[in-house]
């Protein structure tokens, strides 16, 4: 490779690293704001203006507390989990593709760490290593509590990563391939309304509530619900450790948050981008002018990233945590189901004669089931209950 | 018993099929979720916003002193026997010639002092003061203290400065008058 290639490379991966690790700093401070809103609060105000140097004191506490290993925890396992979870969580956002191409002299370099082909097998293998980190950490802790939350964690992922697959199969069918930048592109030659989330309205709830899932997020955070595993598989961490768990935690957000965006929303695509990069091209030549069309579609990008960071707080602060027995039930009897049925119709769909938007009759079916039964259902019998 | 008219009673009857699947029910708490980010805040910022305690607060005392700047207590002793706290002592002297700018009757407080710890703020030695010499006033605490040797206050700390007149009834103090500057009379 060219030493010029590598070097754009370097500081694009750089630069990936870093914002992801800006991005996952502000969160806790946004997540804290967005909490506070939500309940008529005002938030962390002290640290700064309006709070933003909270992240910044948030990590001087977590440094400079005790780093405690418990007796009976197996040492090197117990340092492990942390490490591992920071590693997998940074190593997920490799293959997403931040923004079309950057081009100087006669190089075209993809504004992405690395372009693989199969680049959402790449994402789904990390983000199911990430689950290691929890397992090893809450075993190693020889703690009962940080066990169970452990255990919980290992097999709410692999319930919810069935439906997490089986929902993107349709997406792949339709761009018949792995990688991450050819599915965005497939869509930004559809148009707007080509967006993955038009054409799979179904997957795209399915896969957003997995997602939740996999990032262990409120409603399916059981692995570390304080109110009955005191921590979960944290209980034991401490200082800089326990930082690492919960700086995880954000950073697969993001990495979850830009996936869904690339996969269903459009990625860097956004409406009218052909005309505004050819109109950018004519007017400052075709170097500068692509160069300025690829940073809007990254900014477009980042937008898109952040709503979702939104979404996923809004979320966490709207619904209440599911029974473990619910979480079950919604991932094995209820999504895995959709999905393949999804699958089926959208599958049929594309064979007939290339319709998109085949997996629309399942909504229209399932949203005119749910009315009838709504209008069909005994009205005004609410039978007090006795307690 | 009921407290509110919110109340909603529950039933345990079927869910239908709009409700198993939670979406609907879901939208609706992310619209509700979403006004409050929006709402007007519970919150005031404490110690940059006060909030105004009513004119009938009773918090740091004072002795007055009246329109001609003589302190006004004569020290009867009806405080100290009203207090249920027993956290007023004071040591009584005569006011001797020369002094009649000073002291507003023929005997006077030599020594006044209000034990904080002790004190409850009952504001009963308001009610027993034949002079309306003591007050408890409604803009200002007791700050906290660090130090049992800061608990007693005396005169130096009780007493009525003579350009920072406390006023009950000033129409001037309407918002958070805890900032002293705004309790100030007119004159």
């Amino acid at each position: 490779m060219d030493l010029t290639i590598f070097i754009v490379k370097s500081i694009i991966i750089l630069a990936v690293f870093g914002i992801s690790l800006l991005i996952a700093t502000y969160s806790t401070y946004v997540e804290r704001k967005v909490a506070a809103f939500m309940q008529d609060r005002i938030g962390p105000d002290r640290a700064g203006p309006w709070g933003l140097l909270q992240p910044i004191a948030d990590a001087g506490k977590m440094f400079f507390k005790e780093d405690f290993i418990p007796a009976q925890a197996s040492k090197w396992l117990f340092i492990l989990g942390p490490a591992l979870a920071m590693l997998t969580a940074l190593m997920s956002s490799a293959v997403i593709p931040f923004g079309d191409t950057i081009r100087f002299d006669n190089y075209e370099i993809p504004v992405q760490g690395i372009e693989i082909n199969i680049g959402v097998l790449y994402i789904f293998g990390v983000v199911s290593l990430g689950v290691y980190g929890v397992m090893v950490g809450g075993w190693a802790s020889n703690n009962k509590f940080s066990l169970l939350g452990a255990i919980r964690a290992a097999s709410q992922n692999i319930s919810y990563e069935v439906a997490l697959g089986l929902s993107i199969i349709a997406i792949l069918m339709m761009s018949g391939s792995l990688s991450v930048r050819a599915i965005v592109e497939q869509q930004a030659e559809a148009g707007f309304l080509g967006w993955n989330v038009f054409t799979q309205p179904l997957g795209f709830i399915i896969f957003l509530t997995c997602s939740f899932a996999e990032c262990n997020r409120t409603p399916f955070d059981l692995p570390e619900c304080e109110t009955e595993l005191v921590g979960g598989y944290h209980t034991e961490y401490s200082s800089m450790k326990l930082g690492f768990y919960l700086f995880a935690e954000y950073i697969n957000m993001f990495v979850s948050s830009a996936f869904i965006s690339s996969l269903y929303f459009g990625g860097y695509h956004y409406p009218f981008m052909e005309q505004i990069s050819n109109a950018l091209t004519n007017s400052l030549g075709s170097v500068t002018g692509h160069n300025v069309a690829t940073a809007i579609g990254t900014v477009v990008f980042f937008g898109k990233i952040f709503f979702f960071i939104f979404f996923f707080m809004w979320v966490r602060w709207t619904v209440p945590r599911f029974r473990y027995d619910q979480l079950m039930n919604l991932g094995w009897k209820i999504l895995i189901p959709l999905s393949v049925l999804n699958i089926i119709v959208s599958a049929s769909g594309l064979l007939f004669n290339g319709m998109k938007y085949a997996s629309w009759l399942i909504v229209i079916v399932a949203t005119v089931l749910a009315v009838m039964s709504n209008s069909r259902a005994p009205k005004g019998q609410v039978s007090p209950q006795r307690s | 018993m009921q407290l509110t008219n919110r109340s909603k009673q529950v039933s345990n009857k079927e869910m239908t099929l709009a409700e198993k699947m939670y979406l609907p029910a879901i939208t609706k708490g992310l619209g509700i979720t979403l006004k409050h980010f929006f709402l007007k805040k519970a919150t005031k910022p404490y110690p940059d916003v006060k909030t105004y305690l009513g004119p009938v607060f009773r918090g740091h005392h004072v002795l007055k002193r009246d329109e001609q700047g003589r302190e006004r207590c004569t020290a009867c002793g009806l405080c100290a026997v009203a207090c249920p706290a027993e956290a007023i002592s004071m040591v009584a002297a005569e006011r001797t010639k020369g002094q009649e700018t000073l002291y507003r009757e023929e005997k006077y407080a030599a020594v006044y002092e209000i034990n904080m710890l002790r004190c409850i703020f009952c504001g009963l030695c308001e009610e027993a003061c034949p002079k309306q010499a003591i007050y408890l006033r409604h803009d200002r605490f007791v700050p906290v203290f660090s130090d049992r040797d800061e608990v007693i206050y005396g005169k130096d700390k009780l007493v009525e400065k003579s350009d920072d007149r406390y006023v009950r009834t000033n129409p001037n103090v309407q918002v958070t008058p805890t900032e002293p500057s705004l309790s100030r009379s007119v004159s």
